[in-house]
């Protein structure tokens, strides 16, 4: 499907997708509580049948008090893109876990439960990934600081 | 709603169980990170059962240096320098997979000629990457001559480099907007005498190794995974193709010069190390076809469309591009706030997600056997830990 016939048929699955402005590809944004749902159907139903999570990440909306969680989707069988987001409130950042549809999504959701500090439910190893168990703090985090930061000159 | 936060320390806990004495008992082990079949410094906790492999965690971060966040800091032309440090053995197409991703958002159109010459540098540097692997593929299997015909021959294409270049592994060459620099006038003879100077030596490559019953043994059936399991687990490149499923960028995105040239996309059946084996070596040939066909062809024309003094500013947004590397794909997705530098720059890099099919693959087989598997996924480990 072209990225159009895409967006009116995420849009049918799920009525509270919305358009996401400003991106370079199709790209949806959920509500946190719908997106279990929306993937699950994108994942299954075959006039979708996104078997690829390529990519999984974050964006710390730090004026906005919001992580942006982005995930990029891919078809192999109708070779079609799909990017979903879905914002979180930085204070209480929890996600449903999307593992289930996907294998890889488990040490990408730790790569960013490492970075950004970002809560996955029903994740079922959620630990640090590059950093050690005890480190403190999220260093993508656009407000984080640690005694080893230096100053850059103006 | 709570979230359970776990420790290495509770996955490698050990539950011993008394209720038989002929009961084994299973324990861990560390492979790593300084053990020189994992390439760099990959920690692998091992759960044994005797010499059987019953569960392998990987244990990341010993060479994390946060180039994501040092990228929020530089502007975009200098960040195409990190990505050179990412999978080093294909810093040409890391620094183009950067660059496309820059060149998309801000509208820039390249001319043929820019085109031609990043399609061969990226095969050259695929048939580089390869050599390499294959090299030390060998290796890690005990046989040590092949390790010496992979280096004698990647250093060919390595002083080819050069002499464009200036660098044998860092390169830095492919910018936004262009080349560094034009090629060198003697590139287009010195890739003809490799093409006619290899193609015996791959034949070599076949008789020495692939050939050998040791190897063969070690290889076939061993690890396999099959193509739905590769794409959950979201490998790329060598590793998802040898599992039978054709995807390849090259082919499918046509980005660059490759939709003017004729080349297989080559797919193993089984998904075993053979097949990865296998695959990567009829690789270098594809690769080689393809610099044929574009070596007499490189249109007149500049190297550069833009001055590499202009600052590069993005309008605000999202960008996501992805390329093939010689590992598979790698993703660069850019917010941008309209500044000069990214406000958020992360790389989906193929080396992460491939590493996690050794989960998948290595259960039940013994620790010898995980040593081909892991070799047969050919990970970098700055790729992964960035």
């Amino acid at each position: 499907m072209d990225s159009a016939n895409l967006l009116t048929a995420v849009a049918a699955a799920e009525p509270n997708a919305k358009p996401r402005e400003k991106a370079d590809r199709a790209a949806v944004q959920v509500p946190v509580g719908n997106l279990s749902a929306l993937m699950k159907r994108l994942r299954n139903d075959s006039t979708f049948a996104f078997d690829m999570l390529c990519d999984h990440t974050a964006v710390d909306w730090s004026e906005q008090g919001t992580f942006e969680l982005v995930y990029q989707l891919y078809s192999t069988v109708h070779g079609h893109y799909l990017m979903v987001t879905t914002s979180v409130p930085r204070v209480s950042p929890i996600v449903p876990t999307v593992r289930e549809f996907w294998r890889i999504a488990e040490f990408q959701e730790r790569e960013v439960y490492d970075m950004f500090g970002v809560l996955y439910d029903g994740h079922p190893d959620l630990r640090r990934l590059f950093l050690e168990d005890d480190w403190k703090g999220f260093p993508l985090r656009k407000d984080y600081t640690d005694d080893f930061m230096l100053e850059r000159p103006e | 709603m709570s979230v359970h936060i776990t420790t290495l320390d509770d996955r490698v806990r050990l539950r011993q169980d008394d209720s038989s004495p002929l009961s084994t008992q299973e324990y861990f082990v560390n492979m790593g990170p300084q053990h020189p079949s994992t390439h760099g410094v990959l920690r692998l906790v091992l759960k044994l059962d005797g010499e059987t492999v019953r569960e392998v965690i990987p244990v990341l971060g010993y060479i994390h240096r946060g180039i994501e966040k040092m990228g929020e800091h530089q502007s975009y032309r200098q960040f195409v320098h990190l990505s050179d440090r990412l999978d080093y053995l294909s810093a040409l197409i890391n620094n183009w997979a950067v660059s496309m991703t820059i060149e998309k958002a801000a509208n820039i159109e390249l001319n043929d000629r820019i085109q031609v010459i990043r399609t061969l540098m990226a095969e050259l540097q695929r048939i580089q990457s390869h050599q390499l692997w294959w090299g030390v593929f060998g290796m890690d299997l005990g046989a040590f001559t092949p390790f010496l015909y992979g280096f004698r021959d990647r250093e060919i294409i390595a002083d080819i480099f050069e002499e464009t270049v200036g660098a044998r592994l860092t390169m830095n060459y492919i910018q936004p907007g262009g080349l560094m620099y034009d090629i060198h006038p003697g590139f287009v003879k010195r890739v003809k005498a490799f093409l006619q100077y290899f193609k015996p030596k791959l034949a070599e490559y076949e008789t020495l190794l692939s050939g050998n019953v040791i190897l063969q043994e070690r290889l076939r059936g061993v690890g396999r995974m099959d193509g739905q399991t590769a794409l959950s687990i979201g490998a790329t490149g060598p590793v998802l193709r040898a599992s039978g499923v054709p995807l390849d960028l090259r082919k499918s995105e046509a980005y660059g010069s490759y939709g003017k040239v004729a080349f297989d996309v080559v797919i193993g059946k089984n998904g075993d190390c053979w097949d990865r084996y296998w695959v990567r070596l009829e690789e270098m040939r594809q690769s080689m076809k393809i610099v044929e066909q574009l070596i007499d062809n490189i249109p007149e024309g500049k190297h550069m469309v833009m001055k590499p003094a202009v600052k590069i500013k993005l309008p605000e947004g999202c960008y996501y591009n992805q390329v093939e590397t010689a590992r598979g794909i790698l993703g660069v997705y850019i917010v941008s706030d309209g500044k000069e530098s990214p406000y958020r720059i992360h790389l989906r890099t193929p080396n992460f997600n491939n590493l996690w099919a050794i989960t998948e693959t290595a259960a039940n087989w013994r620790l010898g056997d995980l040593v081909a598997i892991l070799s047969s996924l050919d990970v970098v480990v700055p790729d992964i830990d960035r």
